[in-house]
């Protein structure tokens, strides 16, 4: 690790000053993704500001039809609130299975959508259940948010301090894992809204990031069962192949677990 | 058996400093002045090294030295060697590329150190390191086997035109024609076995101190085997006389053969410790590990077997490509040829067998004995053929197995080994019994009903440990003997020491060769200390690795003790006014039969060292040492089944079962041996299904992190069933085999044919990946 200012945020404001100040400044959350970078010496900021202990950026609140998960909340504590499981227990299922015990202890849902790594979990999540992610300039619609592998619309020093999540009538999350990371290989996250639109987003799969998934959303829109997704194919073109899935057999996966996520949704 | 001698479940006495953080791990060690060396390292797999500009690095905060491949070879360190020589089929003696610990001209693969910066700080060593400007001139490469042989590829070192090692053979070529010409069935089959990389828990590490006054060099350091060490680094490296170099290999967190080598880094920071004048201290990384540490497996083979009518097996055929990577590693040569071809008789009668393996150079990791080191590839290769055939002929794989097993003992295979011992139908009927074999059809209709594919397959290993003797190795091509050595010092108030070659790991050694002292002479294994792994401590020995430590390590101990039982008999006879025919030993006391007249171990040792009263013409003290050097190899056998589920929509397979017989002879204490056989299977199942090095046709390797490269979890893995058949072992007096690979060795073939069971099309490779096993049921 090259040498480096540690900075502990007390606030959203003192954390969008102190990152002003430096030179390559970097927010640190979990420390789960950039540490680990950092490590490798793969890069090199000149300032990290840490955010993990501001208050303002700790919790979750459930309030009438939208459940608010702020920024630095650890994915140990939306695996277990009863709030969450409550009201979205897919979004409670999904952070239940991010990496391992140590890495839901300490990452957070503001890194892994500031981060935006093509086969992370949330992603799904946020876009599928048409989450807004709110940041200290602004909110973003989830469709405004994602731009491809590991890019965003944050702009530079933009904090995200909260993500909003309508409660839908419906939702599941079918994850395949990467057999070595555990990331998801494919992941399916299905919602259908309470106004009863169907809205279908894939991690893991496709070339350009967290996709929706038109197919599947008209299948399931026309009939909500795992059964309804039996004719639809799912072309293999635009989507990741490596050593551990080639992009046919993502496309495969993007249906399974799509079936899957239908029959865990009810 | 006594509640800690032979056969008791005795808690490791390891453990507690292991589970505690107290274990001294060669990173542990700290000296006055210590220095820091970082590794320059290669990011080409083929390339010329033009220059390295230290002149800037030279100039940065903390730096001591940088040091180049060209000074070690200006110095005369010698090249790394490959200690067994093999020759080809031709006459011609094996085709061996330089190795220098630094490369001065040529990188071959990914990884390879062209030079070390030696810091005050780790972090100052890696700060320099990036300023260091080496000009690389990139050559093409040869990434894998094929790649390495066709015609035109680019050639590695120029003393192995095509980039071939050898050119080797076993067996009657003539007599297995024969057989396939009276074959009523021939079954063929291509497999590959994969390449992996070993990934101990600790990291490869090396301390290295020179003490001017003393032109004395000390060196710890992460070995399975520091004599051998401290004897490579001395007689073929130059870098010192025996008697001026310590090697110490301290607590070693797991090696599965990895560390048995004696690797650039090492010898590169003992050569600096002097040229700086400071202790130097490496501790690899894990990225380091995954480019440095000898891969193992990496075979390409295509088989054929003859059968007759009533499908009993009349000759087998093998050609095995095998990759070197891109030089020959310490014992590499031995592993596709002596330790392969040999086993490729399995639990069964072949009249004729004949092998053929080619040795390549690729622009790859060098790649040497992993756990289990050749025999994992021999049964594989027998055992997806056995299950292949079975399929092929319409007959249970069980039976066909049981047709051909070996059953009268010793049995001369084809191919040099000569099984002493077995019970092949016992081990068998032993795991069909346990995993209810006959009503696996209607589990399997079960299963389908739920949308699954239901599969079991088995796999009947055999492997030769205790690789011995001597003189047989020796007339094969090896450069060191393989016997061991064992010392025991009786203290004067009657404490045991045992000095051991062999050299633990992760084993166990500190409990069980205590029990066999136990269960002798009747001592609490409290008193009874184990010391290795220092040559300033131990006489000799040849280390661990090929399941030798109980077998041959074990047996040297026990003969020391004969030598100690015999001397103390005496003294004690002597004290006891009896005959010494007359002693016998219980709980500790040294008795005369029939009579209430004893004395205890302490006063005999006591009166050893007071020398006050011992028999006329007797030398003081109770200390003995022993040269055991077997007269053949150990062979375990067992048999695995295992049945599994996949998951048609995915390709994922989840176990329902696995199980386990396994025959090692005696066993000293089953909670290790089943210890040994659960980490076993985890690296065969590993192999099956998770775990393959794999390289781009640049030569980069795509699996250098656990991000791509899966190691297997404990929940990858199914609750193992074991349970052991005993045929005792004739060549040595414990009766003991081995039991270190055996679960490397049988797990993978069980696997792979219970997948190919379950989806109905034998053509798979490993790892099965949930990818592979999809494309193989859906085309
Ligand atoms: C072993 C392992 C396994 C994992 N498995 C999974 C998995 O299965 N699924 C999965 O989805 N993820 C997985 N992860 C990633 C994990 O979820 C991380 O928590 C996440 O990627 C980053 O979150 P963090 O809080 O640790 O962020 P950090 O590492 O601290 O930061 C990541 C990036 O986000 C920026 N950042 C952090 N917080 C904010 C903020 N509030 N506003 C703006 N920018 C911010 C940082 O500056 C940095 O660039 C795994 C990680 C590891 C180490």
């Amino acid at each position: 690790m090259y040498e480096t200012n540690y900075h502990r945020a007390s606030s959203v404001a003192d954390a969008a000053a102190t990152f002003a100040k430096g030179a390559e400044s970097k927010f640190l959350a979990g420390g789960q993704t950039l540490l680990p970078v950092m490590k490798q010496r793969l890069a090199a900021p000149s300032d990290v500001i840490d955010l993990s202990k501001v208050q303002e950026m700790i919790g979750i609140e459930v309030s009438g039809d939208t459940v608010t998960i702020k920024a630095a909340t650890p994915h140990y504590d939306v695996a277990q609130s009863d709030a969450v499981k409550k009201a979205i227990p897919a979004l409670a299922n999904l952070a239940s299975g991010i990496g391992d015990p140590a890495v839901r202890y300490r990452g957070t849902i503001g890194g892994s959508l500031a981060n935006n790594d093509p086969a992370a979990d949330y992603p799904a999540a946020v876009l599928a259940l048409g989450a807004v992610v709110k940041t200290n300039k602004r909110s973003i619609a989830a469709e405004d948010f994602f731009k491809g592998l590991f890019s965003t619309a944050l702009e530079d020093g933009e904090i995200i301090t909260a993500v909003s999540f309508p409660v839908p009538a419906k939702a599941g999350y079918a994850k395949f894992p990467n057999p070595a990371s555990r990331f998801a290989l494919t992941g399916v996250f299905v919602a259908k809204t309470k106004s009863g639109d169907v809205r279908v987003a894939a991690t893991g799969a496709s070339q350009s990031g967290v996709m929706r998934v038109a197919p599947i959303e008209q299948a399931l829109k026309a009939n909500w069962a795992a059964s309804a997704l039996d004719s639809v194919t799912i072309p293999a073109s635009g989507l990741l192949a490596d050593i551990h899935g080639s992009a046919d057999y993502r496309a495969n996966l993007v249906k399974v677990m799509g079936q899957r996520a239908v029959t865990a949704a009810g | 058996m006594g509640v800690e001698g032979i056969g008791a479940r005795v808690v490791r006495k390891e453990d507690r400093r292991f589970i505690t953080g107290q274990g001294r791990y060669v990173d542990d060690v700290k000296m006055v002045g210590m220095s820091y060396a970082h590794f320059i390292r290669s990011p080409h797999a083929h390339a010329k090294v033009k220059g390295i500009d230290s002149t800037e690095a030279m100039k940065m905060p903390g730096v001591i030295a940088v040091l180049t491949g060209q000074q070690i070879v200006d110095d005369k360190v010698g090249n790394l060697i490959c200690g067994w020589a093999i020759t080809s089929k031709d006459g011609s003696p094996m085709k061996m590329g330089a190795w220098p610990a630094m490369a001065p001209e040529t990188v071959r693969f990914v990884g390879q150190a062209v030079a070390v910066v030696i810091a005050e700080t780790k972090n100052q060593a890696k700060d320099a390191a990036e300023a260091v400007v080496v000009d690389y001139e990139e050559l093409p490469a040869a990434a894998d086997i094929k790649a390495a042989i066709k015609p035109g590829a680019p050639q590695l070192h120029p003393e192995a035109p095509g980039n071939i090692v050898y050119d080797w053979h076993l067996g009657d070529e003539a007599a297995v024609k024969d057989a396939f010409s009276k074959a009523a069935n021939v079954v063929t089959l291509d497999l590959t076995n994969n390449r992996l990389v070993p990934n101990a828990m600790e990291p490869r590490a090396a301390v290295a101190h020179y003490d001017q006054a003393e032109e004395h060099y000390t060196l710890y350091t992460t070995s399975q085997n520091p004599h051998v060490a401290r004897l490579v680094l001395s007689a073929f490296y130059n870098i010192a006389p025996e008697h001026k170099l310590r090697v110490i290999a301290p607590d070693v967190g797991g090696g599965f053969g990895s560390k048995i080598y004696i690797y650039p880094e090492e010898m590169v920071a003992l050569w600096a410790s002097k040229k700086v004048g400071r202790p130097v201290k490496w501790t690899g990384d894990r990225s380091e590990a995954f480019l440095t540490d000898a891969h193992g497996r990496d075979h390409v083979s295509k088989a054929e077997m003859a059968l007759d009518k009533d499908n009993k097996i009349l000759g087998l055929r093998v050609k095995t490509h095998a990759n070197f990577g891109a030089y020959m590693s310490l014992f590499s040569s031995a592993v596709p040829t002596y330790l392969y071809a040999t086993l490729l008789s399995g639990q069964y009668v072949i009249p004729a067998i004949y092998a053929e393996v080619i040795g390549v150079y690729t622009n790859t990791t060098p790649v040497d004995a992993y756990r289990g080191a050749g025999r994992p590839e021999a049964s594989y290769l027998i055992e997806r053929m056995m299950e292949t055939a079975a399929r092929q002929l319409k007959v249970d794989p069980a039976e066909l197995r049981k047709a051909n097993f070996i059953t009268a003992f010793p049995y001369q295979t084809p191919v040099i080994m000569a099984y002493d011992i077995g019970d092949f139908h016992a081990s068998i009927d032993a795991a069909m019994k346990a995993i209810d074999y006959a009503g696996f059809p209607a589990r399997k209709a079960k299963a389908k009903a739920d949308g699954k594919l239901r599969g079991i397959g088995l796999s009947c290993y055999i492997e030769a440990c205790g690789i011995a003797p001597s003189k047989a190795v020796g007339s094969l091509g090896a450069g060191v003997g393989l016997w061991e050595s064992a010392e025991i010092r009786v203290n004067p108030v009657g404490t045991i020491e045992v000095l051991t070659g062999s050299h633990s790991h992760g084993q166990g050694h500190e409990t069980t060769f205590c029990q066999i002292i136990a269960e002798r002479l009747g001592v609490p294994i409290s008193q009874v200390s184990i010391v290795h792994g220092d040559t300033d401590k131990v006489q000799f020995g040849m280390g661990t690795y090929g399941s030798r430590s109980l077998a041959v390590g074990g047996t040297a101990i026990v003969k020391a003790m004969e030598k100690v039982e015999a001397k103390a008999k005496k003294i004690a006879a002597h004290a006891l006014e009896a005959s010494e025919s007359d002693i016998v030993i219980e709980n500790g006391e040294f008795k005369v039969t029939g009579t209430d007249k004893s004395i205890a171990l302490p006063m005999v040792a006591l009166a050893a060292y007071t020398a006050h009263n011992l028999p006329d013409g007797m030398e003081p003290g109770l200390k003995e040492t022993a040269f055991y050097d077997p007269t053949n190899f150990t062979f375990p056998a067992g048999a695995y089944i295992c049945e599994l589920e996949v998951d048609p929509g995915t390709g994922k397979t989840s176990f329902v079962n696995f199980v386990a017989a396994d025959d090692f002879g005696r066993l000293i204490n089953p909670m290790i041996v089943e210890g040994q056989v659960h980490g076993g299977l985890a690296q065969g199942i590993g192999q099956a299904l998770l775990e393959g090095a794999v390289y781009d046709n640049t030569g980069q390797l795509v699996t250098a992190s656990f991000m791509d490269y899966t190691m297997p979890r404990a929940d990858d893995l199914p609750s193992f069933q074991l349970s052991h058949t005993t045929t005792l072992c004739p060549g040595n007096p414990l009766g003991v085999k081995g039991c270190g690979e055996a679960g490397a060795i049988g797990a993978s073939a069980a696997v792979i044919n219970a997948i190919t069971d379950a989806i109905g099309n034998n053509k798979l490779e490993m790892p099965a990946t949930p990818d592979r096993v999809w494309h193989a049921i859906h085309g």
